[in-house]
């Protein structure tokens, strides 16, 4: 969408302009990725900012009042109640902090493997790179979401065990980190499978990049490996790493929901969009909007985080924006 | 060509023992036992249950069996959870339940996604063009689970003639398979757009214009073959999506197909029917990716040679 617009007729670029100005001004012309970028900090400062405060002033997600059970939006509580009472807006603000919390640590996890894995592999080359290569063809030829789920199984008791660990010997709060050792398997599990795409792109962007006359000039001029890496390279990829990074928190956000709407997710005290739309269902024919309120916060942030995430492809990489 | 084929085969085979290792092993160290939640279970009749499957012994022995009754006997080992019945039969009742589904859906979001993104691409960056991507990013946004239950109380409420869940009549696949076809449809119609404008911009597409071929004519006899070679490229994980779609669609339509028996089993911990759930979806993707791979070859004649 609005794709190519950069494409046929390029902006005039001023001489010193540097590349991430240059793409800023690109980004500026497209309005939806503008408006998803905005949305999506509404969002975030909605669930992470808004949500606590609320939360200071009395309002609580889990607090039931079986007596103003299925309230309509506005008597006493903004979006009304639930099926036991429960402050509607309090439970899709805090269910949204864990599907963004969920995505955005799944994503900060596989940018990092990512990188680290894919930018070995484009930089090393050679065999290392094959061999390499062909273990992450390998792994992506799983079934994804099956993995993901046997693997959140089989982590779970030792990450409680962790957990545990720390309230006991470092004297965490026992109910936050019941609370995250519940979300850390599922967040593994997500990330353990889901760095491979962001590694072939690491991988191809570094593999590009060592070939270029830059990085041959500063390996001559006899810089260590290290110093290349971290001021040549990696700054370099930056771009494609942003974007596919913005495309895959949508992704897990999906991920995290579908899960926890078959019951392989997450699971109570922690409640998610997915968990809510899952509830959300069975009133459908006589509350709808306990289905909705969910539904929609849910969808926008997908609308969002994909616009911004194609507008920044767009800005930054215009030739291989295509889909 | 051979050799495009054989690496796929090779690399189906060895994704697929590590698969069903890992799964096999997995399944055995998650918390919990599979017969924990029998009603009146001793420790005795429990140990008498485990002996019974052979879940007593050592869990290289159990492994060694597994694969010796699958060679040996072509046994996949019987459900812990659906008592006396042989996991093979149960994926051999939800399979062609779930194939179905799943290729109606497949269907449907080819003869969807491919001519929305074909429209997108002739109309770049006119409003058809932008109505037909939101209209594409929405299908990949709004995903079956909020989709399925609006499908249930807009169209399957006011019209009788479609049940609201089941699969009892021929109609019931009907709201289920579209719900299951607007992922993939989404992303086809995103590929094949993108395909079909790197395309348009080739010489010889301005050569057969300058020639005077119809349009028509362009698109469909020189366009859309190389066009369309990201989307088939895609149909190979298109499969997958739907196959782990379906555990959603499955549950939320009560289609009594193999994503059940895949979440029932991780809840009640079935070993044998997690095993050979994963070992069938795997030789299912091997399969998908290798008829990806023959029809991009089939498409591609520089393949050929390769």
């Amino acid at each position: 969408m609005s794709t190519t617009a950069s494409l046929v007729t390029p902006p005039v670029v001023e001489k010193g302009t540097s590349l991430w100005a240059d793409a800023f001004t690109r980004l500026k012309k497209n309005k939806l990725a503008i408006l998803g970028g905005i949305v999506v900090i509404l969002i975030l400062f909605l669930c992470f900012i808004v949500t606590p405060i609320l939360g200071w002033t009395g309002l609580d997600a889990n607090a039931q009042d079986l007596s103003n059970r299925f309230a309509n939006p506005g008597q006493g509580s903004v979006l009304g109640t639930d099926q036991l009472g429960r402050d509607m807006l309090m439970r899709v603000l805090e269910g949204g902090q864990i599907s963004l919390l969920v995505a955005l640590l799944a994503t900060l996890l596989t940018a990092t493997v990512g990188i680290i894995y894919g930018g070995i592999a484009g930089y090393v080359g050679g065999r290392t790179e094959a061999i390499m290569m062909r273990i992450v063809d390998g792994l992506l030829a799983m079934p994804f979401l099956i993995i993901v789920i046997l693997l959140r199984e089989l982590i779970s008791a030792e990450v409680e065990e962790v957990g545990r660990f720390f309230v006991d010997n470092w004297g965490f709060d026992a109910d936050l980190v019941l609370r995250f050792s519940n979300l850390a398997p599922l967040i593994l599990a997500i990330a353990a499978f889901g760095w491979l795409t962001m590694g072939r792109i690491v991988r191809s962007a570094a593999a590009s990049l060592r070939r270029q006359e830059f990085v041959e000039a500063a390996r001559s001029l006899g810089l260590p490996h290290r110093r290349i890496l971290f001021r040549h390279i990696l700054p370099n990829m930056l771009g494609p790493v942003i974007i596919y990074a913005t495309l895959t928190i949508p992704a897990f956000i999906m991920y995290e929901a579908t899960l926890s709407f078959i019951g392989l997710g997450i699971e109570p005290p922690n409640s998610s969009w997915g968990i809510l739309i899952k509830e959300g269902a069975n009133f459908l024919e006589t509350r709808p909007l306990i289905l909705l309120f969910p539904a929609f916060m849910f969808s926008l942030t997908l609308f969002a985080f994909n616009f911004l995430g194609d507008g920044l492809r767009d800005a930054l990489d215009p030739k291989s924006s295509k889909d | 060509m051979l050799k495009t084929i054989l690496s796929r085969l090779i690399q189906t085979v060895v994704v697929v023992f590590a698969l069903v290792t890992f799964t096999f092993f997995a399944a055995r160290a998650m918390p919990g036992n599979p017969f924990a939640s029998d009603k009146a279970t001793t420790p005795e009749e429990q140990a008498a249950l485990e002996a019974y499957y052979g879940l007593d012994k050592g869990p290289i022995e159990q492994y060694y069996n597994y694969w010796k009754n699958i060679i040996l006997h072509g046994d996949f080992g019987d459900s812990l959870s659906m008592k006396g019945r042989k996991v093979s039969d149960l994926i051999a009742e939800s399979f062609p339940i779930s194939f179905t589904l799943g290729m109606t859906a497949l269907i449907l979001g080819v003869l969807i996604g491919v001519p929305l993104g074909v429209i997108a691409a002739l109309y770049h960056n006119k409003a058809i063009d932008y109505i037909a991507m939101v209209i594409a990013l929405a299908g990949i946004c709004i995903v079956a689970f909020v989709l399925g239950p609006l499908f249930q109380i807009f169209l399957a409420k006011p019209l009788s003639v479609l049940n609201v869940a089941g699969w009892s009549r021929p109609t019931d696949i009907i709201l289920p398979a579209i719900t299951l076809c607007f992922g993939s449809a989404a992303v086809l119609a995103r590929l094949t757009r993108g395909g079909m404008l790197d395309v348009l911009s080739q010489d010889y597409i301005r050569t057969a214009r300058a020639k005077g071929v119809p349009p028509l004519k362009i698109i469909t006899k020189h366009a859309l073959r190389p066009a369309l070679m990201p989307a088939v490229t895609y149909l190979g994980p298109a499969f997958a999506a739907i196959i782990t779609g379906s555990f959603v669609v499955e549950n939320i339509f009560l289609v009594p197909g193999m994503g059940q028996h895949f979440v029932i089993g991780i809840t009640a911990l079935d070993f044998n029917l997690i095993v050979a759930l994963v070992f069938f979806y795997g030789i299912l993707m091997g399969i998908a990716n290798l008829l990806s791979d023959l029809a991009l070859i089939f498409m591609d004649p520089k393949l050929r040679n390769a």
